[in-house]
């Protein structure tokens, strides 16, 4: 009974059950949208404006929304991001100033993504009179993934070896020169993959953009990035729950381009991740 | 020249830096800006304790107590299922896994935490609540338990990979004198590894609540939406960030019901604060 060789195969087998009863769900849930959803990708669905009621035709315009808000997120958050980075790995000393940083960038992480959305309607809809717009809800996402971007360019900047920048000092470049021409150069694929996982989770977030930006039926194209779109992830959520009667096919299409959307930015990732890793030199 | 120019950059680049600790201000500054109007009206005990939340009778009655305890018990339900569960996961991928496996595994927990809540939702909708719905007998599967269980689903991401970490933390030396010691792989874990990692894994589970408490879509499409004080967990309930989600929509800018939700903002903030400053002093416990 106190085999100690035998508890430890219990354990071992339990630990096992354990992973699988979170891995394989996932693999089903991936399995079963690709399944369901596969029948109603056809290029009418993709290329064509929600039609009688979102009960028919396509979601074009929600995929150009999505499109359009991640790339106003990613304009605003990757300077800022990439210099914060710059900031924490290469200029900031361990003092109460760099731990405020860092300390804000573990809460901005944390801050649940409908206070987000809050905000942005406070600040950028109602303060700033935007209106519910492109810009706001760029803004809104744009700050929401700050910590991702900077977290994944600081990570990748701190890899670069110290001694790199001892040479390049030593040879009589200034500091910002060595960053910008050894320190970046190297860290770039970490700092590209912080980029599309960032792409990634503004891409698919929701709550940010309900009362940012997000469009319940707007079946043309925007005009300005002061006026409201539809999303991906919104249309998902209003054809799942408020619009009665639309054929599964369609829901399951909708979950399927996003899901797509969204696994394909962190594939990109995963494989800008594993060719660093094969071509890193020291 | 170079000179002016470096010195512009070195200033941009640490303005940039402080912009996080701006936006962090922002944050909460305008969530009190827009959510203290509301306490003129209500005073924040009976805001926070207030059993009836109906913002849009006449005189509305805004109190918050039936979302707290929908959040309290949508998260405690996700916290008991994902801690045993992420913590053996993590267990198991840390210190158990044959290398090629670890990578797939790894990999799928990855895909998880990269799936848009709204997706989850839509397929908790489809398939979890159908099945809570059939297997105890209820009128409607929208309820916490759902939430719950999703909820745990949707934490894992977070307690698996902050808890591997710290059992990566731990030193290499205390294992290898224990199993030099004759404790076997198992005896290791349980009894030296699991002890020297628990402020990490503690934070892993605080970040796990943090997680759980702030989402916000899945949440509101599987849990039933009734903002009534539940009496158990096969009941519908509603959470913080559902209602603010679901009513803001209809809210007009600068009535009472518009303030309040932001006052429900205020008190999410705060939480995610506390949990997320608490979890950071834990992993730096870990770390010195």
């Amino acid at each position: 009974m106190k085999n100690p060789k035998i508890t430890e195969k219990v354990a071992f087998f339990f630990l096992f059950l354990a992973t699988l009863l979170i891995v394989v769900p996932v693999g089903l849930i991936v399995i079963i949208i690709i399944r369901k959803g596969l029948p109603a990708i056809n290029w009418k669905f993709l290329t064509d404006i929600p039609r009688e009621g979102m009960r028919q035709g396509g979601i074009f315009p929600a995929i150009v929304g999505t499109l359009y808000l991640v790339l106003g997120a990613i304009s605003f958050a990757l300077p800022i991001g990439l210099m914060s980075a710059i900031y924490l790995s290469e200029y900031a000393k361990d003092n109460f100033f760099s731990r405020l940083i860092k300390l804000a960038i573990v809460n901005l992480a944390g801050v649940p993504s409908v206070v987000y959305g809050l905000f942005g309607l406070a600040l950028f809809v109602v303060f700033f009179k935007f209106g519910a717009s492109i810009l706001s809800g760029s803004l809104t996402l744009g700050i929401m993934i700050l910590p991702i971007i900077i977290t994944a360019s600081r990570e990748a900047l701190e890899s670069v070896p110290y001694h790199f920048r001892e040479v390049s000092w030593s040879l009589g470049a200034s500091k910002w020169q060595t960053i910008r021409y050894l320190v970046l150069p190297n860290a770039i694929s970490g700092i590209l993959t912080g980029i599309i996982l960032g792409l990634g989770r503004a891409a698919g977030e929701t709550a940010p953009i309900l009362f940012t930006v997000a469009a319940f039926y707007l079946p043309q194209l925007p005009k300005s990035i002061f006026d409201q779109v539809m999303a991906l992830p919104y249309h998902l959520y209003v054809i799942s729950t408020q619009v009665p009667n639309v054929e599964e096919k369609l829901r399951y299409g909708t979950a399927l381009v996003l899901l797509m959307i969204v696994l394909f930015m962190n594939l990109v990732a995963i494989i800008i991740r594993y060719k660093f890793r094969k071509k890193k030199k020291w | 020249m170079r000179r002016i120019k470096e010195f512009i950059i070195e200033k941009l680049i640490l303005i940039s830096g402080l912009t996080c600790v701006l936006f962090v201000l922002l944050i909460f500054l305008f969530l009190l800006k827009e959510g203290m109007s509301v306490f003129k009206t209500v005073s924040v005990l009976k805001f926070l304790l207030g059993k009836n939340w109906y913002p849009i009778s006449e005189p509305p009655q805004l109190g918050i107590l039936p979302l707290i305890l929908g959040s309290l018990m949508v998260t405690l339900g996700a916290i008991i299922i994902s801690l045993p569960l992420g913590v053996a996961c993590a267990l198991y991928i840390a210190e158990v896994a044959p290398l090629k496996i670890k990578e797939v595994l790894k990999a799928g927990i990855e895909l998880l935490a990269a799936i848009p809540s709204v997706v989850l939702g839509f397929i908790g909708m489809v398939t979890l609540v159908p099945w809570v719905k059939h297997v105890f007998r209820l009128p409607t599967g929208l309820t916490a338990l759902s939430g719950s269980i999703m909820l745990a689903f949707m934490a894992m991401p977070t307690i698996v990979s902050v808890a591997e970490d710290a059992l990566y933390a731990v030193p290499k030396a205390y294992k290898e004198a224990a199993l030099a010691l004759g404790a076997t792989r198992w005896q290791t874990i349980y009894r030296v590894i699991l002890p020297a990692a628990s402020s990490g894994i503690l934070a892993a589970v605080m970040l796990g609540i943090g997680r759980v408490i702030g989402e916000t879509m899945a949440v509101m499409m599987i849990t039933g939406n009734s903002a009534t004080i539940p009496k158990s967990i096969l009941e519908p309930v509603r959470t913080l960030t559902a209602t603010i989600a679901a009513e803001m929509g209809e809210a007009v800018v600068g009535s009472e019901h518009y303030f309040a939700l932001f006052a429900i903002g205020i008190v999410l903030f705060v939480i995610s604060f506390i949990i997320n400053v608490s979890a950071d002093l834990f992993l730096h416990k870990t770390k010195s």
